[in-house]
């Protein structure tokens, strides 16, 4: 954690010396991010939803969103982009206290979300900068097809990279892409043999709540870094000696090793009441086993690598496979597939008002992985970043009821005769 | 039950012309209400081995439908229709259109269409596309991603490549050949329908009170589900009778409707608009039946025709990304003067990210272009006009007493310069 910090606090630092140290700045998206290649013309990247979501947890978002509804902004739209727009309209002051700079590139990841689109086109707006527009196919049919990985090819080589060279003034160079993307693949392989971690009783890894520090940095401007190796291999190292103690992960409640709760969570949390929103997790001895929004940058724990091999095409198969670019059978698959390798007892969806992308189809998400499973499902509603919409009494007593539930349903289980899902090994 | 809506504009009349533009009128309405899809289910019964195919707003390719041998069905929601399953679906905060979509799927009220098509809208009409794929799964499902990027040859390549896809998962549907000379005629057939929907929306800019917005807008909506060719008929008709059967001119504003391109407002509120003093000379209900800008253009690859088609003649419009940084500035003040237009009205459905995150670039444009402007929301259900009557109203007259209509500062200008004209 204390990396991290550090590793952010200097990011933001050089952001805001850009102006003056002449590195070009890139906003780009979290999904389907180009860290390597923006860095490989050494630019440095500035993701919006990462600035959103930490006005989010340091309790700015509110008086943000307010800001960009006065301005005409409907109150029915993701409050990342109004946190954005707010920030922005507020003197741009970004999450560390630093001034953010302005864009020199806007390079529009169109990847899993409709939303983008728009709030590059609020942010050209403002800016007046270039910009550059990377579609990437969905999965309609549950496969990114040849034709459609090649669509993305020839837009990096003919659109997004010709469009750095012009901003940073730099060749494109392949052999420094190449560099990068291989340790890329290093942090990667570190990052899902922690995400494993959790299939061991006790976890040693909250997937979710500790989960989202653990994909900050390789979803943010750290992947394809030595930083980024060195974190991902100091967490590997990390979780591998609570493993080995037998341990479970810090939460707000304290040291989780009493695990009563194996839980897969679908959506992503809210941070405006991140820790209370965990606490409610962590007193009730809820652990989360996996989660499909550590999946939202790109996903690695069905194989996919960055391929130093292929600089181009690995990139458009990471775009492509995003977790909200998936069609719902797919992201169904992936949970059913997810509570049977984690052995998990229950099923969370946290449904967030802001984000169509993930919430629209969540109920018959809900009811199929049941189906799938035959174990319960739980559903909860809040937002991003908008304190507006988090309920706190609601969302205890909901979950609070949802693990009452699983409690006696376990009680049910271990009667003799009955089958004892809650006992299932790793 | 369905909530009371306004009383057409049109006084009863007895000429022929009018008895024809009211059976004309009587007919669409006829197809609009009915969520059963009778006239869908007559044309298949009519042959054996005919088949359909529905589609979600905002654009998909009709042309490729048709040529496969298959009717086109829009599918526009469940109007004020009560939605009992529908909403277990959805969460509050997701718009009415696709509630409605899916109550109509669990009734059985869509299983006459072997195909649907879900077009890149937004992340709710895209997820529904998975949803059908499980709630529906005797249907062939497409998802149908619109080109987005910059270079139009690339979008006009990766845009072929989509056409091919659905045409080939329709035609394995219907066991049809199609070659270059059914897409033809397809394109031909409905280059016509253009050229006639962009007639009507010039003869309603020119003179409003001969084709009003509701009769406009039903007739829209009849060519959403009968054939091509008996819409084509009808249409014509409907212009004939029109131009002999004139409504009085009122002392309306003139205003553009914009924001309601995807989930449709009732009808109700429609006619609300026009009846509380705000014709209506220009608007994106059921954009997608003029998406496309013209006729496609005659020769080589038909495919390839259609999406040159789409890439170089497309309305601007929230569901495809605006590459010049000045187009959303530019977009409303434009539209106003092609419409010769006083104000605009940005009516946008609950929750509709297209819209609404769209708003306020638009809004900022008229704004600084002094174009006077009024906002709100509406649902398909809903069943209250007295709100948009006396938004709406009060806009007309705000406009006429403190900016003047065109009309009227036409009627200065030629007293001025002692210039004749029309009224």
């Amino acid at each position: 954690m204390l990396l991290q910090k550090e590793m952010i606090a200097e990011h933001f630092q050089r952001l805001e010396d850009a102006p003056r140290s002449g590195e070009k700045v890139v906003y780009t998206f979290v999904p389907g991010n180009l860290t390597e290649l923006i860095r490989s013309f050494g630019a440095l990247p500035l993701l919006p939803e990462i600035n959103a979501l930490q006005s989010g947890m340091r309790g700015k978002s509110k008086a943000y969103i307010a800001e960009a509804e006065k301005a005409g902004h409907s109150a029915d739209v993701c409050t990342y982009v109004k946190a954005d727009i707010g920030m922005m309209m507020s003197g741009n002051i970004g999450p560390t206290g630093t001034r953010l700079p302005p864009p020199d590139l806007l390079l529009l990841s169109y990847t899993g979300c409709y939303t983008f689109m728009k709030w590059f086109e609020l942010l050209r707006e403002q800016y007046k900068c270039p910009t550059v527009f990377l579609q990437i196919p969905y999965q309609g049919d549950g496969t990114l097809l040849p034709e459609h990985r090649e669509y993305v090819v020839k837009q990096l080589r003919e659109d997004v990279i010709p469009a750095l060279e012009a901003v940073t003034g730099r060749a494109y160079d392949e052999g420094r892409l190449r560099e990068l993307l291989a340790l890329s693949a290093r942090a990667e392989d570190d990052l899902v043999a922690v995400l494993h971690s959790a299939k061991q009783k006790p976890s040693p890894i909250d997937s979710y709540f500790g989960g989202v520090y653990y994909i900050g940095p390789i979803f943010s401007a750290f992947r394809g870094t030595p930083e980024g190796v060195a974190y991902y291999e100091a967490l590997r190292e990390e979780v591998e000696e609570r493993q080995a103690l037998g341990i479970g992960p810090e939460t707000p409640s304290g040291r989780l090793d009493d695990q009563r709760f194996r839980i897969v969570v679908e959506g992503p949390p809210n941070w405006t009441s991140f820790n209370e929103f965990w606490q409610m997790f962590s007193d009730e001895g809820a652990v989360v086993v996996a989660s499909t929004y550590t999946k939202v940058g790109g996903t690695y724990d069905f194989g996919f690598r960055h391929d130093p091999g292929d600089p181009l095409g690995t990139m458009a198969d990471y775009c492509g496979g995003c977790y909200t670019n998936h069609n719902l059978p797919g992201r169904i698959d992936m949970l059913v597939d997810y509570v049977k390798q984690y052995a998990a007892d229950g099923f969370l969806i946290n449904s967030v008002k802001s984000c169509n992308s993930f919430s629209a189809g969540q109920l018959l998400i809900l009811r199929e992985v049941e189906k799938r499973t035959g174990i319960p499902g739980g559903f909860i509603e809040s937002d991003l970043v908008d304190p507006r919409y988090f309920s706190a009494a609601n969302i205890k007593n909901r979950l609070e009821s949802y693990f009452q539930m699983l409690r006696e349903r376990r009680r049910g289980q271990v009667a003799p005769g009955s089958d004892a899902t809650a006992e299932v090994t790793p | 039950m369905s909530p009371p809506t306004p009383t057409s504009q049109a006084a009863p009349r007895s000429s022929a012309a009018s008895r024809q533009r009211a059976s004309i009128v009587a007919w669409a309405r006829d197809r609009y209400e009915d969520l059963e899809l009778g006239s869908v289910r007559e044309w298949l019964a009519q042959e054996p081995g005919r088949k359909a195919c529905g589609y979600l707003p905002v654009y998909v390719p009709r042309e490729v439908i048709h040529a496969a041998g298959m009717l086109p069905v829009g599918i526009h929601g469940g109007g004020s229709m009560e939605i009992i399953r529908g909403d277990a679906w959805y969460q509050s905060y997701i718009c009415h259109l696709p509630r409605s979509v899916v109550e109509l799927g669990l009734t059985g009220r869509l299983d006459c269409l072997s195909a649907m098509l879900f077009p890149s809208t937004c992340d709710v009409i895209r997820n529904l596309s998975g949803m059908w794929q499980i709630l529906s799964p005797q249907t062939w499902v497409r998802y149908v991603d619109l080109p987005q990027v910059n270079d139009p040859e690339r979008a006009v390549e990766f845009w072929t490549g989509e056409l091919r896809h659905i045409l080939s998962g329709l035609t394995a549907l219907t066991g049809k050949v199609v070659d270059d000379e059914a897409l033809w005629a397809s394109i031909a057939v409905y280059n016509e329908m253009r050229a006639l929907i962009e007639e009507l929306y010039a003869v309603r800019r020119d003179e409003p009170w001969r084709v009003p917005s509701e009769e406009l807008y039903l007739l829209l909506r009849a060519g959403e589900v009968v054939p091509v060719e008996e819409w084509l008929v009808r249409a014509r008709e409907y212009l004939e009778a029109s131009a002999a059967d004139k409504n009085r001119p009122r002392d309306n504003a003139r205003v553009v409707l914009t924001g309601a391109f995807c989930e449709q407002p009732p009808l109700g509120l429609i006619m609300t608009i026009e009846r509380a003093g705000c014709y209506i000379v220009d608007d994106d209900l059921l954009l997608g039946n003029r998406m496309i800008r013209g006729p496609v253009a005659q020769g080589g690859d038909p495919l390839v025709a259609l999406a040159r088609a789409l890439l170089h003649q497309h309305r601007t419009t929230s569901v495809l990304y605006e590459p010049d940084p000045t187009g959303k500035a530019r977009e409303i003040p434009e539209r106003v003067e092609a419409a010769r237009a006083d104000g605009v009205i940005f009516a946008a459905p609950s929750f509709c990210d297209p819209a609404l995150l769209d708003r306020p670039m638009l809004r900022d444009g008229a704004e600084k272009a002094g174009i006077p402007c009024i906002a709100f929301k509406y649902a398909e259900n809903t069943g209250q006009f007295q709100q948009f009557r006396e938004q709406a109203g009060t806009f007309s007259d705000s406009i006429k007493l403190w900016v003047g209509t065109r009309a009227e500062q036409g009627r200065v200008e030629r007293g001025r310069t002692g210039a004749g004209g029309e009224p």
